[in-house]
């Protein structure tokens, strides 16, 4: 029974899980409650990744109508990895926000931040396990409802500002996703991923084809920030409470991320997308770009959740680089780098939280001097900012040798050097912050006995990810191995669809 | 000239949609914003609903005698389209009350003048 409707849980949990949360009343309760649920969702995406590593694929067909007539759930390599990161998140965080909101967020909202973080949640899974182009639409607007309640949680008015903008970025985001199905519905009659990679395939590529492939494009693009359609994140990672960026820069646009590779491997075909349409010029140039401009960003900015927020632009063009190389290790890096961003950037938004919590400021001057008194969070904060940079025996390193190995594979000497070049700017940023902490005196107006360690419900699940920083960084069997298998596991459906289309049903 | 009046439903689609991306764009004032998404979304519905007629078909209800339907399922996406539209719409006015509390205005360049003061 249960094994049956494994695929589905992931999914189920939170959302049956997010109206009791509000039912509960009691911050405390609702607090138990949702990182339980989480907590199992990550055990049940932990069996799905075993179960997707040893039989390659799982198909559950939803309400027990078949594939390409109902909605059919698909777990492979791929998504099952995401959304072991995505659930192992959502529960370290849920673990860290019990004190960080509290600061943060007015008590009466409590147990709406833990009911949005559950609607939240089971969006993202929604998006990963789903292999209906339609139901990843709404999966996504169930996600990104959820995100713009977050964020216009904060303490700042500013973030509802934020929230807003985002708001209208992320609804024509998704509409310009809708309107690209419905133009690929019109040309194939279907909305089943794989029906609609092998009558894509068959049909020559025409106009309806081409310009629904623009709109999905630019859609993802903006959902995953891409950096031209950036201009919503910095605000809203800046004035969102710290659980919830922590929450969002490591899950977010990851999921995004995964959406796009969706599109491209598994609906489109690597030889449509990238040969015939060049989009892989497109993507690497914008993610060089990104890589330095919003690097660069990062370097100048006091307010250090800023500077996080413009890093995580800058790691995404790491990731976008991966797959615009379009080659089993390019994507390889990127989906690894999905994993070990969400470790680094969650336990770097966590550190940053943590020292909101006690000292009320996340500006750069508010960090002077807190080597000192918060030891263990500026510990933190310095190895999972090492990982960012890349330094070996962290997660970072593994991620920037994969992309150096991918682009060198391929003879692009000049993309090696950028990369590395990028990290340098890293260096800045990051180096920034723990001069700061490290090498100067706190301010003299600030009581210094008044900033101690924050509270271990905080510091668990910061040190949690930066031991795991650590670990991946040095055994990386796991993560490779579902990297490898996944990516090539996308190759061989990109391939398969580009060579089969004689046997297609119609 | 048929190839205006052939698509005329595309050309209404199309003109739908550029206003309402033009007033997202341009419109200082929130309410005038969701206006604009609003419009941007519905031209994205018709043009789904649009898509769904097939020429001579019937409404898709089982009768005797008739064979040609229109396909339904486009409409039943867009059920779900618009309820997610109405959703996004409660949201963003939900925030816009709150901007209005927080700040005592709704029009964009008022409330970045006040948060450039701090």
């Amino acid at each position: 029974m249960l094994d049956q409707h494994l695929a589905a849980l992931p999914i189920l949990l939170p959302l049956i899980a997010a109206p009791i949360t509000l039912l509960l009343g009691r911050s405390l309760f609702a607090w138990v409650f949702a990182t339980a649920i989480s907590a199992i969702a990550c055990y049940f995406s932990w069996l799905l990744l075993s179960a997707a590593l040893t039989e390659s694929v799982l198909s559950y067909a939803v309400g027990g109508w078949p594939a390409p007539w109902g909605i059919e759930l698909r777990v492979d390599a791929a998504n099952a990895f995401v959304l072991l990161a995505v659930s192992a998140l959502s529960t370290l965080v849920l673990i860290y926000s019990k004190d960080s909101i509290e600061k943060e967020i007015e008590p009466s909202k409590h147990t709406l931040y833990y009911t949005a973080h559950m609607l939240c949640f089971a969006g993202l899974s929604g998006i990963l396990l789903t292999g209906d182009a339609f139901n990843l639409f709404v999966f996504l607007e169930v996600s990104s409802l959820a995100t713009y309640t977050l964020v216009s949680l904060g303490s700042d008015r500013r973030c509802l500002t934020a929230a807003f903008r985002y708001l209208v970025m992320g609804t024509i985001g998704a509409t310009f996703i809708l309107i690209g199905v419905g133009m690929l519905y019109m040309n194939t009659g279907t909305l089943n991923m794989l029906d609609l990679a092998h009558r894509i395939d068959i049909y020559e590529s025409n106009r309806t084809i081409n310009t629904g492939l623009a709109f999905i494009m630019v859609g993802v693009s903006i959902k995953l920030a891409l950096f031209p359609l950036h201009m919503w994140l910095p605000a809203a990672y800046t004035h969102a409470p710290s659980a919830v960026t922590a929450f969002l820069a490591s899950t977010a646009t990851k999921v995004a991320f995964y959406v796009m590779i969706r599109f491209i491997f598994t609906i489109f075909g690597l030889n449509y997308v990238f040969d015939e349409m060049g989009m892989d010029l497109i993507l690497m140039v914008l993610a060089i770009v990104a890589i330095f401009k919003c690097s660069y960003m990062a370097t100048v900015q006091s307010n250090v959740k800023t500077v996080l927020a413009y890093s995580s632009v800058a790691q995404i063009g790491y990731m976008i680089l991966g797959i615009s190389l379009g080659s089993v290790t390019g994507l390889m890096a990127g989906l690894i780098h999905i994993f070990n961003h969400a470790l680094m950037k969650g336990a770097l938004f966590m550190a940053v939280g943590a020292v909101f919590y006690r000292v009320g400021s996340v500006d750069i001057n508010a960090f002077k001097g807190l080597g000192k008194q918060m030891p263990l969070t500026m510990a933190a904060f310095t190895i999972a900012g090492l990982s960012i940079i890349g330094v070996p025996l962290t997660v970072g390193f593994i991620s920037k040798w994969y992309l150096v190995t991918a682009a060198l594979e391929q003879q692009h000497w000049i993309l090696a050097a950028l990369v590395l070049a990028g990290s340098l700017l890293a260096v800045i940023y990051i180096g920034r912050v723990i001069e700061a902490a490290y090498f100067q005196k706190p301010p003299a107006t600030q009581d210094s006995k008044q900033v101690k360690e924050a509270p271990w419900l905080m510091l668990a699940p910061m040190w949690a990810l930066v031991l795991a920083n650590i670990y991946f960084g040095v055994d990386t069997s796991l993560t490779t191995e579902a990297a490898r298998s996944a990516s090539e596991w996308l190759f061989q459906t990109s391939t398969i669809a580009a060579t089969s289309s004689a046997e297609v049903p119609q | 000239m048929n190839f205006i009046l052939d698509y005329y439903n595309y050309w209404i689609v199309v003109f739908l949609m550029m206003t309402g991306f033009y007033i997202v764009i341009s419109a200082n004032n929130l309410i005038k914003k969701i206006v604009g998404l609003n419009v941007f979304q519905t031209s994205v519905f018709m043009l789904y609903i649009s898509m769904g007629k097939v020429n001579g078909g019937t409404a898709p209800i089982l009768v005797d005698g008739v064979t040609l339907y229109s396909n339904p399922l486009p409409h039943v996406l867009i059920l779900t389209a618009i309820v997610v539209g109405v959703a996004t719409t409660s949201v963003g006015l939900a925030l816009i009350i709150r901007i209005k509390r927080a700040y005592g205005t709704v029009e964009e360049n008022e409330f970045e003048k006040q948060d450039d003061a701090i």
